[in-house]
């Protein structure tokens, strides 16, 4: 690393002045704060998958204003402090004890850049967890009739089951997917999600071992996969032909970094023909295992039980 | 009377000397027998910093770790297991018993009293953090603990955790718990019942208003972190279902628990370090502490604040909405003394005479970079937006510009301050500096761009990545940042290290400061004050030196402040 050791070695070189590292400090909080602004997501969340990840974005954005001004004015005024009431310069201090008015003053400014937050976060709030309906070109789907599970005003609607177990993630698709999925003969995939576009896709999200947390940042916020609980969000892609990158964001393991998820999305039609070739290829793998399970059997290494 | 008996003294004469020898012997067992706030203080300082070391060759084997994509120098298992240790030591060994190491030595001379109100329990304190420290890091040689320091059930349960590590965890938890809720009982007691003549509740100095507050919390907090690892402790050993969903148990109730006591102890590691800079920052601007009572008053409302913002870390977890929605309103309302406190810091600097000491340094870099972390907490209690936030490494840069910046900088202020009045020498102000600024730029550089790697969907506790998404630049600066960082605080340990024989002799009172432990000698003598002045302000030490300047007409010389002080020649050298 030749490069981060002359970066080390200028620094002792800076070293020998206190004013010229403190000159170093700024030419290099300059370039973290300007180079990687051109690198995406510097200053704000990932977006542009679906209208709740959109919406969390231009709140994050609203927050990121506000901070900005009040960054700008404290850190000002503690610059401003240190630079003009140096003993050197501003060699007598004023014995001020305090300033009513004003401590009322900034006390209830701090309190109004709340208010605000909070309203606008009321506001937009329902944009971020109401399902929007389904587009019309959507898939055919079944009317959901849950009452736990938040569902578009229409209620036209695809349910996908996500289950977290240490360490992939399991989608079975479906109404009635958290219940008997085996005997319905709901098709299922691992790790990779497949979806329709301009589907409201509503996710119940369960967990079988421990703590998981379902992400995919461009699709919205994360929620975890609780055992013992069922969790819901949704997320509503516009486009065909992406592929959304997503993976476990609660400590979950030795492997927790090996739980990606990802989430390709394909044209209504692609989606209902994957559907089929999904259940189909199951289908067959399950009946080459029950003639190999029969086959056994037979010969006598496994009973019917299943035990070897 | 003591009062007028020191007023008719030419200069501030100190009134304490040595009661008697020390007996000729080894002196170690004087350590280990002691019963001395002060060396006990010393002591849990001492530790706390072998610790702080630890706990950071943890942090940078992480961050070598991550530097590059795809690295295969730690594996998953010892990633979960470094993770677990850097954080449990760095908040149970070392941030919360560093404060109390200051609150020991410092709480009694500041008040005006002779020692702690137990001394025993004192020294119990100090032996049950120990204990602690080895019952965890003896699992080294078998099996840490890999559930990280909140240890979430079921992970941390018997099924997927089966190793002692995790017991030891628990055990910790319950040693370092006992050791802190001694100390914390025994503060209270101090400060309410021991202190000066004169000393009341509006003349304390702010630091003792934060300790006192400090033990509160830690009375409230503790048993409930308590019962709860005692509860893991049963679901992993004896039988019982507390969190085990599988069984009419619920993960969730872990989670509200752990961060029922977890919150609080936020602010049980932040609040000493507030205290410490509302000692430095009008000491060096030479003005009075700006706002007193707000700033008091801000200390306990967060407290209380503290108690009912703890569900902020469960926005992802399975909760209703208008539970949200209180606890993001909760947390907004705790930003409010925070800001109030800042702001009062500011305004102490405003129109003061400013000594640019090392320890001033560090004090405004705390102001700095906490700025920073306490309006990023301002986004995550926003609960949509902690929905892309939390778990991210959004979040770890978040509580290290607050716990880093609130604790460590506000501990590297206090022991430049402090150093001479703990061993009677001065520290080396350039090579205090000199560590400060190397530590500044190398704690920016690793932790600001970890905003942007939990933006750009970095979740926290990954062992490893892949090239492509967009986080190899980040972590790579991140990593090079923590080596600079690391060796910024190198130098000030070697500063400490070297100044212990070598530094100048500092004197009673180097700084011209402003509270009671600047009335005794460097370091004070066994039974700290022979006389206990009267108290008629929240300054003493300044109403004594302007009654003395008042009576003999001579600006008062003191121990080493002129060497910063711009008023070098209006100075009568005696």
């Amino acid at each position: 690393m030749p490069a981060a050791l002359s970066v080390v070695r200028s620094l002792i070189r800076a070293a020998r002045r206190p004013r010229r590292l403190a000159a170093v400090a700024v030419v290099l909080g300059g370039c973290l704060v300007f180079a990687p602004v051109a690198l995406a997501n510097f200053f704000t969340p990932k977006s542009g998958g679906s209208p709740n990840a959109d919406n969390i974005h231009s709140l994050y954005q609203i927050v990121l204003y506000m901070a900005a001004v009040v960054f700008v004015g404290v850190e000002g005024a503690l610059l401003y402090a240190v630079i003009k009431f140096r003993a050197k310069k501003h060699p007598v201090a004023e014995q001020i004890h305090g300033n009513t008015p004003l401590e009322i003053g900034w006390t209830i400014g701090a309190a109004a850049i709340l208010v605000v937050l909070t309203v606008v976060t009321f506001v937009k709030l329902p944009s971020i967890i109401d399902a929007p309906n389904s587009n019309a070109n959507a898939i055919d789907t079944v009317l959901s009739a849950s009452l736990t599970q938040p569902t578009p005003p229409s209620g036209k609607e695809l349910t996908i089951c996500v289950q977290g177990r240490q360490f992939i993630w399991r989608y079975v698709y479906g109404a009635g997917c958290n219940k008997n999925y085996f005997f319905t003969r709901l098709p299922y995939s691992f790790q990779e999600m497949v979806v329709p576009s301009n589907t409201t896709i509503d996710l119940l999200i369960q967990s079988s071992d421990v703590i998981h947390s379902w992400w995919v940042p461009s699709l919205g916020g994360k929620v975890d996969a609780v055992p013992g609980y069922t969790t819901y969000t949704w997320f509503k892609v516009p486009h065909a032909g992406e592929l959304y990158h997503g993976q476990c964001a609660q400590l979950c393991g030795r492997q927790h970094a090996f739980m990606t998820a990802l989430v390709k999305v394909v044209t209504p039609a692609q989606y209902a023909a994957w559907v089929t070739r999904q259940a189909t290829l199951i289908r067959d793998q399950n009946a080459q295992v029950t003639e190999l399970r029969q086959a056994l059997i037979n010969q006598g290494s496994l009973t019917s039980n299943g035990i070897f | 009377m003591a009062t007028t008996d020191y007023a008719l003294r030419p200069v501030p004469q100190v009134l304490a000397h040595e009661v008697h020898k020390p007996r000729e012997t080894r002196k170690w067992i004087d350590w280990v027998t002691t019963t001395d706030h002060k060396k006990i203080g010393i002591m849990y300082l001492v530790l706390t910093f072998v610790f702080f070391m630890l706990g950071g060759v943890e942090a940078l084997l992480m961050r070598s770790q991550l530097a590059v994509p795809n690295n295969t120098l730690i594996t998953g298992e010892h990633y979960n297991e470094l993770l677990t240790l850097h954080g449990t030591t760095m908040i149970f060994l070392f941030v919360v018993p560093v404060m109390a190491g200051f609150g020991n030595y410092f709480v009694p001379l500041m008040i005006g009293a002779r020692d702690m109100a137990f001394p025993r329990l004192n020294a119990l304190s100090f032996w049950l953090l120990l204990t602690g420290g080895i019952v965890f890091y003896a699992t080294l040689f078998w099996h840490p603990p890999e559930a990280g320091w909140w240890s979430y059930p079921p992970l941390s349960s018997i099924q997927y955790s089966p190793s002692g590590g995790q017991d030891a965890w628990i055990f910790l938890i319950h040693l370092t718990g006992i050791s802190s809720l001694l100390g914390a009982i025994n503060f209270y007691v101090t400060i309410v019942n021991m202190r000066a003549p004169g000393m009341s509740w509006g003349r304390i100095p702010l630091f003792i208003w934060t300790i006192l507050i400090y033990a509160v919390l830690l009375i409230i907090a503790l048993p409930v972190v308590a019962a709860a690892v005692t509860m893991l402790l049963t679901d992993r050993h004896f039988g019982t279902h507390w969190f085990d969903p599988t069984d009419h148990g619920s993960p969730v109730l872990w989670e509200n628990l752990f961060w029922f006591f977890g919150h609080p102890e936020v602010y049980i590691m932040i609040l000493p370090g507030f205290g410490i800079i509302s000692e430095v920052i009008p000491v060096f601007s030479r003005k009075p502490v700006f706002g007193y009572k707000a700033i008091a008053a801000a200390t306990i409302v967060i407290a209380f604040l503290a108690t009912l913002v703890w569900a902020h870390h469960l926005f992802t977890a399975p909760l209703p909405i208008v539970v949200l929605g209180f606890f993001m309103l909760s947390s907004f309302l705790i930003g409010i003394p925070t800001g109030v406190k800042i702001f009062n810091w500011i305004a102490t600097m405003w129109r003061g005479s400013l000594m640019m000491t090392t320890s001033m340094y560090w004090a405004i870099g705390f102001i700095a970079i906490f700025i920073i972390g306490g309006i990023t907490g301002i986004f995550l209690a926003v609960f949509p937006v902690d929905w892309q936030l939390n778990d991210t490494y959004f979040v770890v840069a978040h509580f290290h510009y607050v716990l880093m910046g609130g604790a460590v900088f506000t501990v590297m202020a206090g022991i430049y301050y402090w150093y001479p009045k703990m061993t009677g020498r001065l520290l080396n102000e350039r090579l205090g500096k000199i560590s400060f600024w190397v530590t500044f730029i190398g704690f920016n550089a690793t932790f600001f761009v970890q905003h942007a790697l939990g933006l750009s969907g970095m979740p926290r506790r990954i062992y490893t990545y892949q090239p492509g998404l967009g986080w190899s630049t980040y972590n790579l600066i991140s990593s090079i940042g923590s080596y600079i960082l690391g060796f910024g605080i190198l130098l000030s340990v070697a500063n400490f290290a070297t100044a212990y024989k070598r530094g100048k002799i500092a004197g009673p009172d180097p700084w011209k400061a402003n509270t009671l432990e600047w009335f005794t000698t460097s370091p004070p003598p066994q039974n700290n004050f022979d006389t206990i002045p009267r108290v008629r302000s929240v300054e003493p030490m300044r109403d004594i030196r302007r009654e003395i300047e008042i009576q003999t007409g001579v600006r008062q010389k003191t121990g080493g402040a002129e060497q910063f002080a711009p008023d070098r020649e209006q100075l009568v050298r005696t």
